[in-house]
């Protein structure tokens, strides 16, 4: 939220900055009348109970309309910036892209048929419309820097602007509990110029080259909860893999290697205990295959 | 000491002090807790805790600090006292008042024993559907928290209208509810607030039981159920809770900065009034908690409105507590200590939580570090120094002695300390992107940095926390004998003796004004006979 990177984020921000002073003003006032007291009113010896007060009514109404004021501004404020950073709720276009929270990672689906998981890319400088859906529990869609956050709620469905004015990747994660894996639910944005973001969504639609390891990972039954094929949206319970290799990170925050790929593979629980892919056996030659062929999905 | 005596009591100071005890067993526990979250995040990527253990562990640490330590100390400060303040020799119904403790300890003992029957709960203390589903928590530690809050809520409403009818029908005469002590008032107040929100809590309970036990689907949306039910449901209730919560801990600070003060409270009649505003507008701000969801911005717009008004009504009260120190001649002991930090801290929170009703803003920062700290500075910066404070104040009208001035002083420094510590730099890690509810972090700048020095703030926190047991303990022995009224103070309590006998008072003063004993005490000049002080 210190560095926002598009408009929506920045009006935020903004409004942000206004609080905290007027906050940090309020704060202070009553540190000060607190402090004055505590040291001017501080018990000497001696001392006998002072003449008692019991109000005073031109204060009371000082301190009752003056907030009263201050909320009536704040109030106009937030009405403002809601208009500005907001989607609406029933938008009169297609989204430019559907964010589908899963238990524990999202999936990003393009209008041309691309489908992605954790790293979701935008054009930068253009303002797409996304629209936020879950496939399980609640999950919340959250770029600090991009955008504001947006409840995935299962059967229900929700707007949001997002949008980067300049190329770069930017941290998001789920902000709703939603499980054992809810710390594991990180993604990122990557926005990228224009050009670079066409051919990228262009390649995500289609089908890598046929490799023989594809008949490996259909009879080591991967295929029953990941699809392999752009384009192929059935419910699936993992995340997609068709253009696998073309990620930067695995689950989490872990990166596309070799070496983490195998180990995913193997041991998922190791990685993020709790997620729901099972751990598995497999000999060394069909896992070294599986790896290979997975490192040729880009 | 007689065991039995003290399970089978129906006296209202017993059954107050059994409250107390429950109370500060379960701070223990709800402490230890949070010092084993507060391990795991002290750096990033920890295996100290799985993800299993640690969301098991955060959501009994929220559901046994609210319901299980907050809700039995403020209701047990209110059995013990509010008797005693209105000069009567017992709550109305002493029985109900016996029933209400030992639904309390039971809901304690059906959350606890999760633990042994599979699994304690794990969706997190407002335990969202679908999560809390079967389908998604299949084990029966969300059974266990159902069933254990419906006790516990069960407690709550006859602990309110056992309050109700007391304060109504058993005053000492010339006791009008116009010189009601601050804490009595605001208890009536708390008690119809109890009354209205926890109905909702309890229907929403018994729908997520049903669906879960007897498959039925009012949360589920794959068969036309619907989540944001449950939320709402939650809420109605869930809001005024933090109310309830917070209103004693506001009674407490209304009678302890003006004995402390010398001076009478500031401008009684809005303090009261405000009470009952914040009462009032509580009723309709809950969707504040769900701005997060898509839900039309007309409609959050109005829930926004009613949040920021609550600041009108706490800010009155806020500068009548600071307005009651000008012009005092200040006591510091430990008990006013702990209520002039409780005004700032309670201030800062009461801030922190105005960004919240500002719609962008909660966009940017709910379910984050920021409201985790936000909510401590309002629960433990807020209620706890209320308690502290009230604890210090009333131990010697409890136990006949005084607790120990420099345990006291020393229990206050590390409590502020290591709790500003603690849940300061939480507000950055929100604002720097940290969700809340994450059992570990990956090493981002100044993530690492800034949880440790949160973990070491909280172990500081504890520590303060075990001078205080050991000081409520060795204090029953070695305290100063306390003798009827050690603060020089005015409301009908301190007239009985210390500790109070079986039926409270051989003689109740006359009541003329808000501050009877100042009335005895100062023949030469009553309240009565003052302009504004009858």
């Amino acid at each position: 939220m210190f560095h926002p990177q598009s408009p929506e984020a920045h009006a935020i921000a903004t409004l942000f900055m206004y609080f905290l002073v007027l906050a940090a003003i309020i704060f202070l006032m009553v540190v000060a009348i607190v402090a004055f007291s505590v040291v001017r009113y501080r018990a000497r010896p001696g001392d006998t109970d002072p003449l008692p007060s019991f109000g005073h009514r031109r204060l009371e109404i000082t301190w009752t309309v003056v907030p009263l004021v201050l909320v009536v501004a704040i109030f106009v404020f937030t009405l403002r910036t809601m208009a500005e950073v907001d989607a609406p709720l029933e938008p009169d276009r297609p989204p430019d892209l559907v964010i589908i929270g899963h238990q524990w990672w999202w999936e990003a689906r393009y209008p041309n048929g691309a489908t992605t998981a954790r790293e979701i890319h935008i054009p930068a400088g253009r303002r797409l419309l996304a629209q936020i859906e879950s496939a399980d529990v609640i999950h919340d869609f959250w770029v600090p820097q991009l955008a504001r956050k947006m409840d995935a709620v299962p059967g229900r469905i929700g707007y949001i602007w997002l949008r980067s004015d300049v190329p770069g990747t930017f941290a998001g994660a789920c902000s709703e509990f939603c499980g054992k894996q809810h710390a594991g639910m990180r993604f990122d944005v990557i926005a990228e110029p224009e050009a670079e973001f066409a051919a990228w969504v262009a390649r995500q639609a289609e089908t890598p080259a046929y490799d023989p390891g594809e008949r490996l990972f259909r009879e080591r039954k991967c295929a029953e909860c990941h699809a392999i094929t752009p384009g192929d949206r059935r419910p699936y319970i993992g995340p997609p893999l068709a253009h696998i290799a073309s990620r930067k990170f695995l689950g989490g925050n872990l990166p596309n290697t070799s070496g983490n790929l195998t180990l995913w593979i193997t041991s998922p629980q190791s990685i993020l205990p709790g997620n729901r892919m099972p751990d598995s056996r497999l000999p060394a030659d069909e896992l070294q295959a599986l790896t290979r062929f997975l490192e040729t999905r880009r | 000491m007689n065991i039995q005596a003290w399970l089978s009591t129906i006296d209202h100071k017993k059954i107050g002090v059994l409250y107390m005890l429950t109370a500060l067993f379960f701070f223990v526990v709800g402490g230890l807790e949070a010092m084993a979250m507060r391990a795991q995040l002290s750096a990033p990527n920890l295996k100290f805790l799985s993800p299993e253990v640690y969301n098991q562990i955060f959501t009994m640490h929220g559901t046994t600090m609210i319901f299980l330590v907050v809700m039995p100390a403020l209701v047990g400060f209110g059995v013990y006292l509010v008797p005693l303040m209105i000069g009567a020799s017992d709550m109305a119904f002493p029985r109900l008042n016996a029933l209400g403790y030992w639904l309390t300890v039971g809901g304690g003992f059906l959350l606890y024993v999760s633990f042994l029957a599979g699994g304690a709960p794990d969706a997190g203390w407002f335990s969202y559907a679908p999560l809390s589903e079967k389908t998604y928590s299949p084990h029966a530690g969300s059974d266990y928290w159902a069933l254990g809050l419906l006790l516990l809520s069960a407690g709550s409403v006859i602990a309110a209208v056992n309050f109700v009818v007391t304060i109504a029908s058993l005053r000492a005469p010339g006791m009008t509810i116009r010189r009601l002590p601050l804490f009595v008032w605001i208890t009536l107040v708390n008690s119809v607030l109890i009354l209205a929100a926890m109905p909702a809590l309890n229907a929403a309970l018994v729908m997520l039981l049903s669906d879960r036990l007897l498959s039925a689907h009012f949360f589920d949306p794959t068969h036309g159920g619907s989540p944001i039910l449950w939320q709402h449901y939650f809420w109605i209730f869930g809001h005024p809770e933090v109310y309830i919560m917070v209103l004693p801990a506001f009674g407490m600070i209304s009678e302890i900065i003006p004995v402390f003060s010398r001076k009478p409270i500031f401008g009684y009649g809005f303090v009261a009034a405000s009470t009952l505003a914040i009462a009032f507008l509580s009723l309709g701000v809950w969707v504040h908690h769900m701005f997060a969801v898509a839900l039309g911005r007309v409609f959050i717009s109005v829930f926004a409105a009613a949040s920021m008004l609550i600041a009108v009504p706490t800010g009155i009260k806020i500068f009548n507590w600071a307005a009651t120190l000008v012009g005092g001649s200040i006591r510091f002991t430990t008990a006013m200590l702990f209520a002039v930090a409780f005004l700032l801290e309670f201030t800062f929170g009461g801030l922190s939580g105005l960004a919240f009703a500002i719609v962008p803003i909660d966009w940017q920062l709910t379910d984050t570090y920021f409201v985790v700290a936000h909510l401590h500075y309002v629960a433990f910066g807020g209620i706890a120094f209320a308690l502290f404070a009230g604890a210090h104040y009333w131990y010697p009208k409890i136990t006949g002695r005084l607790m120990s001035e420099s345990l006291g002083r020393l229990t206050f420094w590390m409590v502020v300390i290591g709790f500003n510590l603690t849940f300061f730099v939480q507000h950055i890690l929100g604002l720097m992107g940290m969700p809340r509810r994450v059992y570990t972090y990956p090493d981002l700048p100044w993530w690492g940095a800034l949880n440790v020095i949160s973990t070491f703030g909280a172990v500081i926190l504890g520590l303060g926390a075990l001078v205080f047991c050991c000081n409520l303990i060795t204090s029953l022995v070695f305290g100063t004998r306390a003798g009827n009224d050690p603060w020089d103070a005015w409301t009908l309590e301190w007239a009985a003796e210390s500790p109070p006998r079986e039926d409270n008072f051989d003689h109740v003063p006359t009541v003329r004004s808000r501050r009877p004993l100042w009335d005895l005490k100062h023949p030469e000049a009553p309240d009565w006979a003052t302009p504004g002080g009858g």
